[in-house]
């Protein structure tokens, strides 16, 4: 019982890190209506920048802060020059689109800051957390900042003007023009928050996983797996499904015997799988009813 | 906290395209024919063997584009199918000592009755889940041919050495020269059979899935049916170029056949332009030289060449190879009725 509970306490560590992404992922897939390929890369990048940004001097919540930002501004940027021009074309093409950006992204931070592994440094320490050897102090401020972020999404969404506009520009864009809203510039402003709670993402995985430009790849899988588990139009189900899908890994990697690292991942997916053709609009997510 | 969605006037994903549109004039088709065949009699093995594998990936981009631009079913899973397609050949060539164009029929057998089983669960899933079931299974297949229980049958992450067939008949020509011909049989054999599949009654309901799997139901279409058929025959003809491929490359091993290479099939298609079938083979010339291009230009950012490269293609024509073909045809249009 005592491996159990503990088993479960490692999945929630772990699962914090894929919340944190499944929150970005939501994001933007409530503002575009698509699964950006590119959003871990865009992810490891600002976490480099912020990096970058400690080395030449800066301190860490300075360097944070400042990653945000223009986590928030590069967002933006690619948005308005990028995926704007390709509003009209096909969604595989902007599907394409992110592939392409994912390339460009990682290959330009492997030329900047090359594929060694790097140190990166917490806010929060790396001691044991209230005593567990499972959970250390980084983890539960991990933890803490993911439910803070949702918190701050939640009252963003909920009571101000912007955030309302957002979801309108979302469900009905039609709708959403003709009483004045620029659904054009929600989009954008969608990215740039999609980026900048990716960057915040980022700095908290790194000190976990190491920086180095692959860094995000498994991590944006299992956050897509978490989005997708959790609901993909609901950003507490994404957390949730974050947390459940550390909870899954670590239960099957303990309990099935055979399981190595290998088969962690398709055994995750295929329970995921399991879930949705059961709950095809995911754990939190609302149906979507089609008018014929 | 999400968007009020609960009525959803949904446009369909993929675009339609009209059967005839999905095809080749015939003028154009002898031409390109023609090319085909007279090409490799003037360049050097390696060009030769190149231009095999764009055979064998058109194969493949064309199974997709019979699964996404007719029946409207998006699938990141054809890596999959194409190393159960690889795996089969190389099994009954290298343990049975079959002859190798035999295993491709196989090959095709077995990838079809997976595809069709696969279909099943997936006839929930649409959209975004129905990618992201796909792609578990992609990403689970190296890991299953790596398992210790199949070792003796997979060679495990060793993988398998294939030998490579000799003309037969005593016909002087290379081995590579005579599997480069074998592959543009099978290429054209499948090319006509699934243009012939587009525009027969299965055809016609994979589109009328496509473009409204409401209406068409209620027109009578099984829709469950169909949507694994079009799942049975995708993965069908991905397992004939998964068999030829690993016929070709005389290798298969696991991490042949990763997530990366259902992505470049992906992006193949998107190039060649969705529903268009004889896009395919523009698609998979996209991917077999645009990354050896990129190399070329800059080896420390190959990878942004390639994404520049990518971005160019899509701002410059987002249909395609296909708009091209239009334009094209347009052009020549013109020029006649002056």
């Amino acid at each position: 019982m005592e491996l159990f509970a503990n088993q479960i306490l490692a999945g929630i560590a772990t699962g914090a890190i894929y919340a944190c992404m499944a929150l970005a992922v939501v994001m933007i897939y409530q503002a575009i209506d698509h699964l950006n390929f590119a959003q871990g890369e865009m992810a490891m990048f600002s976490t480099f920048v912020s990096w970058q940004l400690m080395q030449w001097g800066v301190p860490y919540w300075g360097a944070f802060v400042l990653t945000v930002a223009f986590s928030f501004a590069a967002g933006i940027a690619i948005e308005r020059l990028l995926f704007k021009p390709l509003a009209k074309a096909p969604v595989l093409t902007n599907v394409a689109g992110f592939i392409a950006l994912y390339a460009i992204i990682n290959s330009v931070a492997g030329l900047i800051w090359d594929f060694t592994i790097k140190q990166y440094p917490t806010p929060f320490g790396s001691s044991p957390f209230l005593g567990s050897q499972l959970i250390s102090t980084h983890q539960a401020g991990m933890i803490g900042i993911t439910l803070l972020m949702l918190l701050l999404l939640f009252f963003f969404f909920r009571f101000t003007r912007v955030g309302l506009a957002m979801r309108a520009a979302a469900s009905l864009p039609e709708s959403a023009r003709l009483v004045g809203i620029n659904t054009s510039w929600m989009i954008a402003l969608g990215w740039g928050m999609a980026a900048a709670i990716g960057s915040v993402a980022g700095m908290m995985i790194a000190p976990v996983v190491f920086l180095e430009p692959n860094m995000m790849l498994g991590v944006l899988i299992y956050g897509f797996a978490a989005a997708v588990l959790g609901g993909l139009s609901s950003p507490f189900g994404a957390v949730m499904g974050g947390f459940l899908v550390g909870i899954f890994e670590n239960l099957v990697g303990t309990y099935i015997p055979g399981v190595g690292n290998e088969l962690k991942l398709p055994i995750a997916l295929a329970l995921i799988i399991i879930v949705l053709v059961v709950k095809p609009a995911g754990l939190f997510g609302r149906a979507i009813v089609k008018r014929v | 906290m999400s968007a009020v969605e609960d009525v959803v006037t949904e446009s369909p994903a993929v675009e339609a395209v009209p059967k005839r549109a999905m095809t080749l004039g015939y003028g154009t088709s002898l031409v390109v024919l023609a090319a085909l065949i007279i090409i490799p009699l003037l360049v050097k093995n390696f060009i030769i063997f190149q231009m095999t594998m764009l055979l064998i990936y058109g194969l493949a981009v064309l199974a997709l584009n019979i699964l996404t631009g007719g029946s409207g079913q998006f699938s990141l899973g054809q890596s999959a199918f194409y190393a159960v397609g690889a795996y089969t050949s190389a099994i009954l060539m290298e343990h049975a000592g079959m002859n190798y164009a035999l295993t491709l029929p196989i090959a095709g057998i077995i990838c079809f009755a997976f595809g069709f089983l696969f279909g099943q669960p997936a006839l929930r899933l649409s959209g975004v889940y129905l990618a992201l079931a796909t792609f578990a299974l992609a990403t689970a297949m190296p890991q299953l041919l790596k398992l210790g229980y199949f070792e003796y049958w997979t060679g495990g992450v060793q993988g398998l050495v294939v030998t490579k067939p000799d003309a037969p008949f005593g016909l002087p020509m290379g081995q590579d020269m005579w599997l480069y011909y074998f592959t543009l049989v099978v290429t054209i054999a499948i090319y006509i059979a699934s243009v012939n599949l587009l525009r027969s009654r299965s055809g016609r309901a994979f589109m009328a899935i496509r473009d409204n799997e409401i209406a068409a139901s209620a027109m009578g279409v099984d829709v469950a049916l169909y949507k694994t058929l079009a799942f049975g025959v995708s993965a069908g003809i991905t397992g004939v170029a998964g068999g030829l491929g690993a016929i070709a490359v005389q290798f298969v091993a696991p991490d042949g056949y990763t997530i990366t290479l259902a992505i470049s099939l992906f992006l193949g298609m998107v190039v060649g332009g969705v529903g268009w079938l004889p896009g395919s083979i523009v698609g998979s010339a996209f991917i077999i030289f645009v990354p050896n291009i990129a190399e070329g230009i800059s080896k420390g950012l190959s990878g942004a060449v390639f994404g520049v490269l990518l971005f160019l293609v899509i701002f410059l024509v987002p249909h395609g190879a296909r708009q091209v073909a239009i334009i094209a045809q347009q052009l020549v249009a013109k020029l006649k009725k002056n």
